[in-house]
């Protein structure tokens, strides 16, 4: 008996009408979850507008906080964000950009240099309340007689050792960017390594590295609950004036009053969080503008 | 008249001070040594301090007690340290999160990549930073007090405080995580492979899905996990918005107390340090630490262990 190789059932039809129809349908999907995350984006920024655009005024911004919403103002927590980004400019800084130096021109490919990125690897995926428990140990009970307590020097040091990741992969990856051929010939003048990367290769790369720690310091500046478990403070009638003083930040001030029962206070947390959004998209625009400048000097 | 001669000829002949060369190079190297040993530090400071706490608290409550115990009441006079009703909630919002950022993450990554017009990326990705870059404490607000009220109009028993709406906001604010990271991976996949699947017939779609996609699979599920990581981790929306109430279950609607909420509702308290209240917050750290890490080990291992690699 004849056996068919191919019976009909199996024969391949193309049915292009079908799949193009199902092509169609995958592309509706996939523009429907980018339009998805873009709404999701405008409407939460229309709610806290909304809300809090009639509250904000001179007065918010200059006064203390209050038991009365409409007499309530962020002044302290604005001055203790500015202090949290003094310091974590001076601490962080200066050693992400050292260690990014570190390992992209001095170490080679030792064991060392491979531990060191195997654990910042690990660091930045380590959740930012666990910072504050490290902080809450060492900065604020271990060496109470330098920061003095629950302080701004803690919360400044903690903060910093959070966005410490970011600033030297941000560092390594602009080193990296700048061509070994200005290496070579700093090297043939006899130049040694250290004026090399000070006079040649740094200032190529100050504008990566200037976009990527500035990203760094809106995220430290945004982080409410390595703070939290820091102890500042939610209550501050003062401001404080040096690096032992106790202090509190814009997103524990938003944090306290959202979690307060009265809707006044919440307008309040509404107005508190335009003036931190319009912070970090000032932050956000700046190293966007570094990063075009970059791109133009290498293009 | 006498004309002067310069002291030494080489006064005006330039001369490398090579001592001060070697001295500047050296102190160059210890010093940015030293800055890349503040990371090592740092994961030690971690370790060591959750070490040394949830030692000290197991002392007081034995390992069984804090595995199996279905009660968390540790400030109370009848205290049980059950940590998984912490754990069930972390599990809860998060496991709400990633079914509404995964699906929506990787189809705006395969957009971004596949078919946005390069201008239009140009514009979609920085608007996407901008969507991680928002705190979490601005999530919070919305999750509570816009996310919520919106939800009992749809269900009623719906409470003030509950894991469904702190969920889908924990969602939402992972979707870029997972869009960026997803898109990198997705876009390294070679234009040749694509271009194969063109030349036996296939569509767009089919060359997405039965190559493309497979070809960038531990890009994409590395992604998923750092993604289940943050949201494990993720604090002040699951503060505000799903409660303080420590219930053992899976039900989205009532108020629970995840991981990370117990640690801040602890730490705004004034707990003395050294109490038996204060080394719970370093036990309920070092349990979510755990975590994490095993989460972060995992995906570097499957990236490794998966990768395609294409010249």
């Amino acid at each position: 008996m004849f056996i068919n190789p191919l019976p009909s059932s199996g024969m391949f039809t193309a049915n292009l009408p079908q799949r193009y129809r199902l092509d169609r349908l995958f592309v509706f999907f996939c523009r429907a979850a980018i339009v998805l995350s873009i709404l999701a984006l405008a409407i939460l920024m229309y709610d806290f507008l909304v809300d809090g655009l009639p509250r904000l005024n001179w007065q918010f911004i200059t006064s203390f906080p209050s038991r009365r919403a409409a007499s309530a103002g962020i002044a302290p927590a604005l001055v203790g964000t500015i202090w949290m980004l003094l310091v974590v400019t001076c601490v962080a800084f200066p050693i992400g950009i050292g260690a990014g130096i570190y390992l992209e021109e001095f170490s080679g490919d030792s064991w060392f240099s491979r531990v060191i990125e195997v654990n910042i690897n690990n660091l930045a995926g380590v959740p930012s309340i666990i910072y504050g428990l490290l902080g809450l140990q060492i900065f604020v009970r271990g060496m109470e007689p330098i920061t003095g307590g629950r302080s701004v020097l803690a919360g400044g040091l903690i903060l910093s050792l959070l966005v410490l990741p970011i600033v030297i992969v941000t560092t390594r990856e602009s080193l990296r960017a700048v061509s070994d051929s200005i290496r070579q010939a700093g090297a043939a003048l006899g130049a040694t390594q250290w004026q090399v990367v000070r006079e040649q290769i740094l200032p190529i790369a100050v504008p990566g590295i200037l976009t990527g720690t500035i990203l760094a310091l809106a995220r430290a500046i945004g982080e409410t609950a390595p703070l939290v478990v820091l102890g500042a403070l939610t209550f501050v009638p003062y401001l404080p004036t040096n690096l032992q003083s106790p202090f509190t930040v814009l997103p524990i001030q938003i944090y306290n009053w959202i979690s307060r029962p009265q809707p006044a206070f919440h307008d309040n947390a509404a107005a508190g969080i335009i003036v931190l959004m319009l912070v970090l998209l000032s932050m956000n625009a700046t190293a966007i503008y570094f990063r075009n400048k970059f791109q133009k000097i290498r293009a | 008249m006498t004309f002067e001669l310069p002291s030494s000829r080489s006064s005006d002949l330039w001369q490398p001070n090579r001592q001060m060369s070697k001295l500047s190079e050296g102190a160059a190297k210890a010093t940015f040594t030293l800055f890349a040993l503040v990371s090592v530090a740092t994961t030690l400071g971690i370790i060591l301090t959750l070490i040394f706490e949830t030692i000290e608290f197991f002392q007081v409550v034995p390992l069984w007690q804090f595995l199996t115990e279905d009660r968390w009441t540790p400030l109370f006079a009848d205290a049980h340290f059950g940590i998984f009703v912490l754990v069930s909630a972390t599990l809860l919002t998060s496991a709400i999160a990633i079914l509404v950022a995964a699906p929506i993450g990787l189809l705006a990554a395969i957009f971004l990549s596949e078919y946005a017009s390069p201008k239009l990326r140009q514009w979609l990705k920085p608007m996407l930073e901008v969507l991680a870059g928002v705190p979490s404490v601005v999530y919070g607000y919305f999750a509570l007090l816009f996310v919520t009220p919106l939800l009992q109009q749809i269900i009623p028993d719906l409470q003030g405080f509950n894991g469904l709406s702190a969920g889908l906001v924990l969602g939402v604010s992972i979707i870029p995580l997972i869009a960026s990271l997803s898109e990198d991976a997705i876009y390294a996949v070679p234009r040749s492979l694509r271009d194969g699947v063109y030349a036996l017939g296939g569509t767009k779609r089919e060359s997405i899905i039965s190559v493309v996609l497979p070809a960038a699979l531990s890009g994409i599920v590395a992604s998923l996990i750092l993604a289940v990581s943050r949201a494990i981790g993720e604090t002040m929306i699951v503060t505000l918005a799903a409660g303080q109430n420590p219930t053992l279950g899976f039900n989205p609607l009532v108020p629970i107390q995840t991981m990370t909420a117990y640690i801040v509702q602890v730490s705004l308290g004034d707990t003395p340090a050294g109490s038996l209240a204060y080394k719970t917050i370093f036990a309920v750290g070092m349990t979510l630490f755990l975590i994490t890490l095993a989460l972060n080990v995992f995906s570097f291992w499957f990236v490794r262990r998966f990768r395609e690699k294409y010249e």
